[in-house]
Order: C-alpha cells, then sequence, then structure tokens
C-alpha cells in the first residue's frame, strides 16, 4: 500500500446490531413513516391517534435505541466510526438527509401549502392536519406550519437530548447542560408559549419565546410586533421591556461572568438543536485558518446588517412614514434581511445543511447575538479554556469535535488558554481530550490571555527567558 | 546562509525547526521518509477507531511550512558524512548540512522470537504500522483473533483499537501485573481490571515462546512459554517498548550506545552534530530520569532546547520536574513528580481508590520530613502548574492534601473527592 493512501481501506464492516437496538430503530422509523406519510400528502384519520404514535415512537424508540448502545459498554467517550459512517462523515447517507433537510425548509418557508397547511385557515391537510389536535388542545385554533414546526423542533432535541445524555454519561457537565437544553426547550420555548397563546387568544400575536431576543429574532422591532406587543396588554407589555432588557443589560452582564455558553450551548434554541440532533456531524465543521477568516467576516457583517437594518425600522416607526429617505423600509430592509438572513441563512442553510457543513453554520457565520455575545467574550469576559501546562500531545481530537471550527489544539499545543469570540462553551473539547489538558472555567481577567513560547516542563530559567522576551 | 538540516518530522524535530525559525532566518530542511507532512503519532489510533481521518492528526495546515520558510524533503537518510557535513539518500541523492539534528526517534522492539517477521506480525509505531494494521486487522472476519505481546502503554492502545473493531484481543503481558515496573500495585491491578471489563483476555506473566506461520508465511497462531498453550490468531502486536532508531548512524564516526550519545547540550561527539528526542541517549542520566526518555514531551523539550543553542544562546537540556499521562481505554493517567513503582528507601506510598474501582490517586512522600515526591493520578485531572510549583516548593504530603482542590482540573460540576482523600489520609495515620 502506498504512503499517502487515504486509510479508506480500514472502513470496517459495520458492527452489527443487537435486537434491543434493532427495536428501537424500528419503533423511531415507524413514528417517522407516519411524518414522512403525512408529508406525502396522506391526511389521516383519527389524527389524535396518529399524531400521538409518531410522537411516543419516535421519544420512545429513541430512548430505546441510544440506551442499549450505550449503557452496555463502559462510559466513555464514544466516537468509534464516526468518520466511518457514512451518515456523520459527509457519505451518501448525510447528503441524502442534508437534501431532505433542505427540501423540507423550503417548503417550510415558502411553499408550506405542500406541507397541507391551509393559508384560509379552514381546513389543513397532510402533514399540519396531523398536528391540528395538538393546536386545537393548545390555543382552539387548527395547526400552522410553524406549529407542526416547533412541535418536531421539540421533538427532536428533546429524544436527541436524551441519546446525547446516556453518550455522555460519565461527565457531568454534559449531563447538566444538556439537562437545561432539553427543558429550556421544553418549556421555555414550546410549552410556556403555546399554553400563553391559548390564555391570551384575544391579543394579537408577538414572540413569546422570551430567551430569543433581538437580534436573533430579527423582527422584534418591527412595526407590526411593537404594535402586537403594545396592544397585548400587562403581557405585551411586559415581553416588550424583557426583550429589551435581556439584550440590553442581562446578556452583557452573565457573558462577562461566564461567557456566551450561557446562552448558546445551554438555552438558545439553535444552539439546543445542535448540541442534541446535530451531534452526530459537529465533527464536520472546518477548522482552516481561511474558514476563521471568512467566519469573522460573515458574523459581523450579518450583525452590522441587522443594527442598521433596526435602526431605520425604527426610524421609520416614529416618524410614522414606512419609509426612509423616500424607500420602503419593508421593501428595501426587512423583507430582503428575513428572506436573506431570517429564512435563508438561518433555517435553510443554518439547519439543512448540518450533515454537509457540521451543525453550527448560523451560529458561527451567521448569529447576529452569537457575534455580540462573542465580542464581549473575547474583550471583556471571565471565561476561558485553560489548557493544562505541557500536557498536550497534538492528537487534534479537539479540534476535529470542535462544532464551532476552532482550532483548539493549536493553542493548547503551545500551552495556550483558549480565548476565542466564537466558542459556545459545549464542553467537548475537553470531554474527548485523552490526556485531561482543557477545561472551561470562569476566572479573573489578569492572565486570562497568555502567549507562551517554551511550554511548562522544561527548564524553568528557558521558559522566562523565552516567553518574558514576547511581552 | 547556515544551514540547517533535522532528520525526522515528529515532534522533536519539526518543534526544534520551528523554534530556530522563530529565532532567525536560517535555511532549515525537515527530512522524513515515514510521511510528507508533520502528524501526532500519539493519534494514530484514533484514526483506526474512526474517531478522526489522518489529516486531524496533522496539526499545521500544509501552507505552514512555506509560509514559515521550512524545507520538507521526503526521503531516507543512509549515510551521515560528518568529514564533509554530507547526508547520503537512499537513492543517492546528497545534502550538504552545517548543522545536523539527528531526530529519527524510536522503533519497536523485536526479542529475537521465532517467526517475528512473519506476515500479520508488527509493532505500532509509525504511519506505516497503522496502514499495516488496517490491512492485517480490517474487521473480524478477516482477524478473528488478535494476540498483544508486551504490557506497556502502546500494548494497551493497540488493544483499545482492535476491540473497537470486534476482535477478540489476547493481551500477554509478562510482568505478574500490568505495567508494574512503572505502577505501583493499586493502579497496576485498577487498569487490571479495567482491561477485562473491556472484554481484553489479559494473560499475566505470559511469555511469548514463538509465532507459528502457515503455508503462506503468514501467521496462524502463538506459543506461551510457561503454559505451551497454543492460540491461533490472524494477527499479533508487538509491544515489547521501542529503542532508538539510528540504524543509519552506524557506518558514521557519530557515537552512539543504545541511542545517539549527547551532552547536556545535547552536542554529539562531532561538533556541529545534535540529537534530540527518543533516539538521544544522554551521557549522564538527568536526576531520575533514563538516559533515553522515548516521551512526547522530552522529545518536544529537547527541540525548544537545542533551538537555542543553534542560534547561539547556548544552554543546556534541564528538563524540569517529571511530568507524563496516558489513557488506558477510559481512565485517564496523568502523574508530576516521582512515584515508583515499590517505594525507596524511606518512601512511603498514600493509596486512595474510590468505591467504582475507577478513580484512585497514590501519593509518594518522605516518610521522615512528610516531603512530597510525586503522584500518580486515575480518573481525576490535575493541574501540572499547580503541581510544579508544589514540588519546586517542596511541600509536605500534608500541605498538598490540604490544598488538593486547587489542584483540581476536572471539567465544572464533577464530584470532587479531596474531602474523602483527606479523610482516608488521616485515618490512614491513626491506623497504621
Amino acid at each position: 500500500m502506498s504512503k499517502n493512501s487515504s486509510f479508506s481501506i480500514s472502513n470496517p464492516d459495520k458492527l452489527k446490531l443487537d435486537t434491543v437496538q434493532k427495536l428501537g430503530l424500528v419503533l423511531a422509523l415507524l413514528g417517522l413513516s407516519i411524518i414522512f406519510l403525512a408529508w406525502f400528502g396522506i391526511t389521516f384519520p383519527y389524527p389524535t391517534a396518529f399524531l400521538s404514535i409518531s410522537i411516543l415512537f419516535i421519544f420512545g424508540g429513541t430512548v430505546i435505541y441510544a440506551r442499549q448502545t450505550y449503557i452496555n459498554q463502559p462510559a466513555g467517550i464514544k466516537n468509534n466510526y464516526v468518520w466511518f459512517n457514512s451518515l456523520s462523515n459527509r457519505g451518501v447517507l448525510g447528503w441524502l438527509l442534508g437534501m431532505v433537510l433542505t427540501l423540507f425548509y423550503v417548503l417550510l418557508y415558502w411553499f408550506p401549502s405542500y406541507l397541507g397547511y391551509d393559508a384560509n385557515g379552514v381546513a389543513n391537510t397532510g402533514l399540519v392536519a396531523l398536528f391540528d389536535p395538538l393546536s386545537l388542545f393548545f390555543k382552539d385554533k387548527i395547526a400552522s406550519q410553524w406549529f407542526v414546526y416547533g412541535t418536531l423542533y421539540t421533538l427532536l432535541i428533546t429524544s436527541l437530548g436524551v441519546k446525547f445524555m446516556y453518550k455522555y454519561r460519565h461527565n457531568r457537565y454534559q449531563l447538566i447542560r444538556t439537562t437545561v437544553v432539553i427543558i429550556s426547550q421544553l418549556l421555555l420555548a414550546y410549552l410556556i408559549p403555546e399554553i400563553l397563546e391559548g390564555l391570551n387568544s384575544d391579543l394579537p400575536y408577538f414572540a413569546k419565546d422570551i430567551k430569543n431576543m433581538w437580534p436573533l429574532n430579527y423582527y422584534f422591532f418591527e412595526p407590526w410586533h411593537l404594535d402586537n406587543m403594545r396592544n397585548g396588554g400587562t403581557l405585551g407589555m411586559l415581553y416588550l421591556v424583557m426583550g429589551i432588557f435581556m439584550f440590553l443589560v442581562f446578556t452583557p452582564i452573565i457573558t462577562y461572568y461566564v461567557g456566551k455558553r450561557w446562552y448558546c450551548s445551554w438555552v438558545c434554541g439553535c444552539g439546543g438543536l445542535a448540541e442534541t440532533a446535530g451531534d452526530s456531524f459537529r465533527q464536520l465543521s472546518s477548522k482552516t485558518v481561511s474558514s476563521w477568516k471568512i467566519e469573522r467576516w460573515m458574523i459581523h457583517t450579518v450583525m452590522v446588517l441587522i443594527f442598521i437594518v433596526t435602526a431605520v425600522v425604527l426610524y421609520g416607526y416614529f416618524t410614522n412614514t414606512g419609509e426612509f429617505f423616500g424607500i420602503s423600509i419593508y421593501s428595501y430592509f426587512s423583507k430582503p434581511y428575513g428572506f436573506l438572513i431570517g429564512a435563508m441563512f438561518s433555517g435553510v442553510v443554518g439547519v439543512g445543511f448540518y450533515p454537509v457543513l457540521g451543525s453550527r453554520v448560523w451560529c458561527r457565520f451567521g448569529c447576529p447575538l452569537a457575534g455580540y455575545m462573542g465580542l464581549f467574550q473575547r474583550f471583556k469576559s471571565r471565561f476561558r479554556i485553560t489548557t493544562n501546562g505541557g500536557q498536550c500531545i497534538s492528537c487534534g481530537n479537539c479540534s476535529t469535535y470542535c462544532e464551532q471550527g476552532i482550532d483548539v489544539r493549536a493553542y493548547a499545543q503551545k500551552g495556550e488558554n483558549i480565548v476565542r469570540a466564537s466558542c459556545v462553551g459545549c464542553g467537548i473539547c475537553s470531554a474527548v481530550c485523552p490526556r485531561g489538558v482543557l477545561k472551561l472555567e470562569n476566572g479573573p481577567e489578569e492572565g486570562r490571555i497568555n502567549p507562551t513560547d517554551v511550554l511548562l516542563g522544561n527548564d524553568v530559567d528557558l521558559m522566562n527567558f523565552v516567553n518574558k522576551k514576547q511581552d | 546562509m547556515e544551514h540547517i538540516v533535522i532528520i525526522g518530522n515528529g515532534i522533536a524535530g519539526v518543534t526544534a525547526a520551528r523554534h530556530i525559525r522563530k529565532k532567525s532566518d536560517k535555511k532549515i530542511t525537515i527530512i522524513s521518509e515515514e510521511s510528507e507532512y508533520f502528524f501526532s503519532r500519539t493519534a494514530l489510533m484514533y484514526v483506526y477507531m474512526g474517531h478522526m481521518k489522518f489529516e486531524h492528526t496533522q496539526p499545521y495546515e500544509n501552507w505552514f511550512w512555506k509560509k514559515n520558510k521550512i524545507n520538507l524533503k521526503q526521503g531516507f537518510v543512509q549515510q551521515v558524512e560528518t568529514t564533509l557535513k554530507r547526508l547520503i539518500f537512499k537513492n543517492g541523492e546528497e545534502l550538504q548540512y552545517d548543522k545536523l539534528i539527528i531526530a529519527t526517534g524510536s522503533k519497536p522492539n523485536k526479542f529475537g522470537w521465532p517467526g517475528q517477521d512473519l506476515k500479520g506480525v508488527q509493532g505500532l509505531y509509525s504511519k506505516q504500522d497503522l496502514e499495516n494494521v488496517s490491512l492485517n486487522a480490517p474487521n473480524n472476519k478477516v482477524c478473528k483473533q488478535a494476540v498483544i505481546v508486551g504490557g506497556g502503554l502502546i500494548g494497551i492502545e493497540l488493544a483499545e483499537m482492535l476491540r473497537s473493531r470486534g476482535i477478540p484481543v489476547t493481551f500477554l503481558v509478562r510482568e505478574s501485573s500490568f505495567w508494574n515496573g512503572v505502577l505501583p500495585k493499586g493502579e497496576s491491578e485498577l487498569i487490571n481490571k479495567h482491561m477485562i471489563e473491556h472484554h481484553i483476555d489479559l494473560r499475566l506473566s505470559s511469555n511469548l515462546k514463538e509465532i507459528i506461520s502457515d503455508e503462506s508465511g503468514k501467521v496462524k497462531a502463538i506459543v506461551i512459554e510457561e503454559t505451551g498453550e497454543v492460540i491461533s490468531c490472524d494477527f499479533v502486536g508487538l509491544t515489547a517498548g521501542v529503542s532508538p532508531n539510528i540504524n543509519f548512524i552506524k557506518s558514521s564516526e557519530i557515537e552512539i550506545n543504545r541511542g545517539v550519545l549527547v551532552n547536556r547540550f545535547l552536542e554529539t561527539n562531532i561538533k556541529d552534530v545534535f540529537a534530540i528526542g527518543d533516539c538521544a541517549e544522554q551521557r549522564e542520566a538527568i536526576g531520575e530520569r533514563r538516559a533515553i526518555e522515548a516521551v512526547w514531551y522530552t522529545g518536544r523539550m529537547m527541540g525548544e532546547t537545542v533551538a537555542q543553542t543553534i542560534c547561539g544562546n547556548k544552554i543546556e537540556y534541564k528538563p524540569g520536574h517529571w511530568f507524563n499521562s496516558a489513557k488506558f481505554l477510559d481512565i485517564e493517567y496523568q502523574t508530576y513528580g516521582w512515584v515508583f513503582a515499590k517505594p525507596r528507601e524511606n518512601e512511603a506510598h498514600f493509596y486512595w481508590e474510590y468505591s467504582n474501582h475507577k478513580i484512585c490517586i497514590n501519593i509518594n512522600y518522605n516518610k521522615t520530613t512528610k516531603q512530597f515526591i510525586g503522584i500518580n493520578t486515575f480518573g481525576i485531572r490535575m493541574r501540572h502548574e499547580v503541581f510544579d510549583k508544589w514540588l519546586t516548593e517542596e511541600k509536605t504530603i500534608d500541605f498538598v492534601l490540604e490544598n488538593l482542590k486547587e489542584a483540581n482540573f476536572d471539567p465544572e460540576f464533577f464530584k470532587k473527592y479531596e474531602q474523602e482523600i483527606s479523610a482516608a489520609f488521616k485515618n490512614q495515620l491513626i491506623t497504621a
């Protein structure tokens, strides 16, 4: 064999599944097949029964499969076969899944009638109709495509979150973090908003996911949304005040103390999906210096864009013209941003491309809220990933499994702490490190960034000599 | 412009090159037969297990070398002519140098076992070795049974690799317990149990007698010395340690013993020829260290040091306090200072093990002065910086146990064991 072969020869056969694993998979696939049949246009009779079966089977099947897969092995890092599996190594299965997801998002945003949504709100069919009973239960209204989306999203985070917890059952940081991710999605993003919606069906609509703040929620300051909150009684005013407070006060303070992870990998919905459903794809993010360069340009451009769009929108709102020097604010500012960034980038590319570009494309290259918190994290925060002296062996597990594409090893092998705007603090680099080199922690700002040259373990005089000369 | 030639693109050679580049604009050439670019040898196992692709083991992107004007040359040096300052390659090419750094690393030991060169018998050190494992043991149909000979760090890694593909592994360990020439009894036995939990067929106090061939010159079985038992197998891993990879130097004027002999400045007996990393042998061992240290970290530190000397800041190789780490299947191991397999004169060990039998620490200290000498930790991460400081300041074991929390490096929210450890130590003093 030639010296530069790609090791493709080492792709081993798949390890066999046992009966319980097969049972779990079959259940989950049965549950999914109901969703797909509905998507293909079949309007199920007894939607309550079919929807319940579908949700229960997807959740139950995933949990059974995950439990059986992980619980019979000693606890530890479970990344065997990741790069041999066609789903997780950008193989045929990965591309197929990417295409299905992308198609779903395109229909969701622009052609909801193909999902069975009735724009007149009279009689849904197909997939959306399947979710009518649940929507009626919450708010006495038949479902919209967004209700379907929210329900499926929550189901995915919950079931694959449980899988993640079995996988990392030896790691309490991951267990606690994932519990919070699941609860945040289930309560803050799904149940509470839907229940509030039901209780206040007479009020105009406004976003009720308290943590989904501007500028991630780009329409927060749009005239219709501001008006709906103002006309939304006490609840509306509360959401208006909280929305501004969260962005302006709460976020900078908490980010100063613990880094942006409190949001990005603990409570955020986009992050929640990436951490659970996206866990199988985290290794696909690009770690090159050039992609880092693109990242910095893109994320900060989007951030500046939304600041400009929002400023113009507010100008139009308070001048009550809807125009900015004679051009329509809706047509030239809000609408293009919503289409290009809100729908295309965060939705279609952000999730649709999971199996191709990794699970954090949106968070890394686009999210303006992540960009905003990243500035605090980089320049004014107590958070860092500490490198443990000279213990790094440059193996590359940390970099490979960084979903944000940070070349963690580049710092660790120099004995430098990792202080990067984009780090979402998922803690996986620390988990997969075989030598105990990385620790996420909050501490004094002094000494947070520590350039070193000669590493700990070598001659003390030499270390002092070389490392001092750098300053 | 002075031409620095480095033979070997492992951690030692590459670290030297990087530091020379930082301090100077000398011409630098790194020679390797094994691979075009530097990769992390310690990560090869993860490629076989599917955690990473081979390119992930390369710490620098391919453009890095050109940008930093470090020439990479693939080739095998056959001869070093020190009088003419010239290298001769296997293909007849020649290369002039002004200063030469030998950083050729190690090769797996073979102790003259009958059948040690059969097909399906190999060590695990180089990129080519990894390719061979992938060929010899691609799955559990081609390789129905594997035998590993030699109970050290590479042996257990190879066992983990093969197990990841469901291949049954029999592990022959010469000693009465895994790696107990280095690890004290408690730690060693903890790893024994962990291997059995991973379904590794561990055979202690077992030596390899011979490897039996089939008609095609491929391994068919092995025989155990002590019992005469014959184990049929399709793969034999020889992991009984490594030794300096210096055959090509034997014909030169450079003085060698087991490795290339160097003084504290990493200079050989020939002017302008240096040796660093696994292949270097100190004329006099430094402190408690061995004369040859085949460890990632010492390779790196020698690279850092020799670069200073070559750039005119002549400096001795003075490694600080000993440290090392490894991972045994799921259990991480770190060590700081010296903990010997058996306490030496006037030393005592304090061993504590958690009830799950996967976490333990062992502290070596002076019985009279109570001075802290070293610590082994399994399943608890500790801060290098803190222990380095405590060793320098010659703290007592009581101080270390009182302040153990400060040294803890486990991820946030992990269970803490300091109180339990401290209580166990006090209890031991009472009962002792």
